[in-house]
């Protein structure tokens, strides 16, 4: 198991172009990546609806899981989307 | 003559039929006597069909109004694929649901979920899950989907608009929109602002207004039936310019502010916020000249945050999209006060303990600023302006902190921009150092507006003094050829950002004197940009000042 923190800047937060990217490039990969934010609100990163119900906002950290597979690619893969997108 | 209020969603003026929209219904099919199984087949048929549909509807999309635009249609095809929606119809469909209404459930499920969100952003959402159920169930119901238009264009009335039922639509015969519920976030309301369609929503229409004569005021938040003959001049006029200025846009679009005789200069815009910005895209400036940040502070009820800001900041850094967009830094006390900074009350205001003065005292309001705006230059071309100088002290403690809030930043591991910094030549002191202030800063901003007030000891805020106040003054003119003399010896840019900027009798004058950029309210950019060009400089002595 790979875990990474981020913060987001967008400046609407996890919007649903974003969800649907980051949808798009979790599924790209062999692992099962899960989004989690404080009040234990959590997603898994290839379910949309739910990544959009977590409300996550601007300047809101979130705890990134990355389990099964090549779990270092898939962090590492995982932690430039969100640099460049979120 | 009735008429009813809304909230704008996009701004213009249409004259027309006003035609009521029905949705049609989806018909109740539950007893139709298919197996569980069977009715999940005939769903996930629809499925491949709304699909397909849907990659149709993106690629049109994607060609008349751009990508952003057909990223919603692609949402819509995503939230089909998404396993818990797609769980929520099978637990339907076990039940005992028909495909259709099952969609339709699992629809209103996932609406109801986003409508109870605290951002309105994420509320508006709700529209987007219903919108691409409904496609389902209409496949699944043989309905038509949505309305179609024939004959003479309509202003059209709708309880709610999808955004897939708004580009079904054939845009030559719809003249604008209302709806009674909806969003002013809703992506069928972003497609009608892309759209450049006058658009409503919040209006509270009569369905017998079907059928009659409309005026839709999208600048005013108005619609009126039957309007008289007064309404209707009024609303031509209005229609007039706004189609004006869209030629103006048309004509200008992409093109150099280059006089006849080959001289250039940029045209930017003045903004009070991100608000604002929508204005400036519009007008095809070439950046925000000045980004008057006191605003983000008199709007608040206690000072925004460096999160706050740094929101702010970067929706424009990032709208602008490469452009340069200046922030002036903190320009309050004097004519500006929030009760938050507990101000005390000052004699002379206009000469007190205002803008670089606050900031340079209370450091940390200063710090939070600058913070935030370093950050926002991650994601755009920001530039820092310092307002009220009068000396290169003061320009040189600024420096000293934004220094600091880039240390601080670094460590922390904030992605930062590199701003470029430059000082507002508004007082008759920054003046005569100007060519100090050139050889120590990027570019000079003249405030004409505080530069006439004291250059001419006129207080600018009474108005018994009115016919005092010249801000063609030559004493003021000189004050500014020699700050642009200066800015050119030192290879610094020079830029007027005060109302004297849209002076179109002094353009020539300004251009003459090496301005570099001229920055004004959005709305007069094109006219502007349009001036310039039909200038020639050629064969006309130096104006008299």
């Amino acid at each position: 198991m790979k875990q990474f923190t981020y913060t987001i800047t967008d400046p609407i937060g996890l919007h649903a172009r974003l969800a649907g990217l980051l949808v798009k490039a979790a599924k790209g990969l062999d692992s099962t990546v899960t989004v989690a934010c404080t009040g234990g609100r959590s997603a898994e990163a290839t379910r949309l609806m739910a990544l959009m119900i977590m409300g996550v906002k601007s300047g809101e950290t979130v705890t990134v899981t990355v389990e099964g597979g090549d779990e270092e690619a898939s962090a590492a893969a995982m932690e430039r989307f969100f640099r460049e997108n979120l | 003559m009735e008429t009813a209020g809304g909230k704008i969603i996009q701004g213009g003026v249409a004259t027309g039929t006003l035609r009521v929209f029905r949705r049609a219904e989806v018909p109740d099919s539950r007893d139709a006597g298919l197996t569980p199984d069977q009715e999940w087949a005939r769903f996930e048929a629809a499925c491949a069909q709304a699909g397909a549909q849907l990659d149709e509807l993106c690629g049109r999309v994607r060609e008349e109004l751009g990508e952003e635009s057909a990223a919603i249609f692609e949402i819509h095809r995503m939230m089909l694929e998404d396993e818990d929606y797609l769980d929520a119809v099978r637990d339907a469909v076990r039940s005992g649901e028909t495909a259709g209404r099952a969609a339709l459930a699992a629809g209103e499920r996932f609406a109801a979920a986003f409508a109870a969100m605290e951002d309105a952003y994420m509320r508006a959402r709700a529209g987007d899950v219903r919108d691409v159920s409904r496609r389902v169930a209409g496949i699944l119901d043989g309905l038509e989907g949505g309305g179609t238009l024939s004959g003479e264009p309509v202003i059209l009335a709708a309880e709610d608009l999808t955004p897939s039922e708004l580009m079904q639509l054939d845009r030559s015969r719809l003249l604008g929109v209302i709806t009674r519920r909806g969003s002013v976030n809703s992506h069928a309301a972003i497609l009608a602002r892309t759209m450049n369609l006058p658009a409503l929503t919040g209006v509270d229409f009569r369905d017998g207004w079907d059928g009659r004569m409309a005026v839709l005021d999208g600048f005013g938040g108005r619609i009126c039936v039957d309007p008289d003959a007064g309404l209707l001049a009024a609303m031509e006029e209005k229609r007039r310019v706004w189609l004006e200025e869209a030629d103006l846009l048309q004509e200008l679009k992409g093109k150099p502010n280059i006089t006849l005789d080959g001289r250039g200069i940029e045209v930017c815009a003045n903004i009070s916020g991100p608000g604002d910005v929508d204005l400036v895209l519009r007008s095809d400036a070439q950046g925000v000249g000045l980004f008057r940040s006191e605003f983000l502070f008199l709007e608040a009820e206690d000072f925004p945050t460096e999160e706050e800001q740094f929101a702010a900041y970067r929706r424009v850094a990032e709208a602008m999209a490469g452009k340069r967009t200046v922030i002036r830094t903190l320009d309050i006390g004097a004519d500006k006060r929030a009760d938050y900074f507990r101000l005390e009350k000052e004699e002379n205001p206009a000469l007190g303990l205002r803008a670089i003065r606050l900031c340079l005292t209370r450091r940390e309001i200063f710090k939070t600023q600058l913070r935030a705006i370093l950050r926002a230059g991650a994601f755009g071309n920001v530039a820092v302006l310092l307002p009220m100088i009068i000396s290169l002290r003061e320009v040189r403690e600024a420096r000293e902190l934004l220094e600091e809030c880039r240390a601080e930043l670094r460590e922390e591991g904030a992605a930062m921009g590199t701003p470029e910094l430059g000082v507002m030549v508004e007082t008759p002191a920054a003046v005569m150092i100007a060519d100090e202030l050139a050889g120590e800063v990027d570019f000079l901003s003249l405030g004409t507006n505080d530069l006439t007030q004291y250059t001419l000891a006129v207080d600018r805020q009474n108005p018994g003094l009115e016919r005092f106040w010249d801000p063609r003054h030559p004493a003021v003119l000189r004050m500014i050829r020699h700050t642009a003399e200066a800015g050119r010896r030192h290879g610094c840019r020079v830029c007027i950002c005060g109302d004297l900027a849209a002076d179109r009798e002094l353009t020539a004058a300004f251009l003459r004197m090496g301005v570099d950029e001229l920055s004004v309210p959005p709305s007069a950019v094109l006219p502007l940009r349009r001036w310039i060009r039909g200038l020639d400089l050629r064969g006309e002595g130096e104006a008299a000042f």
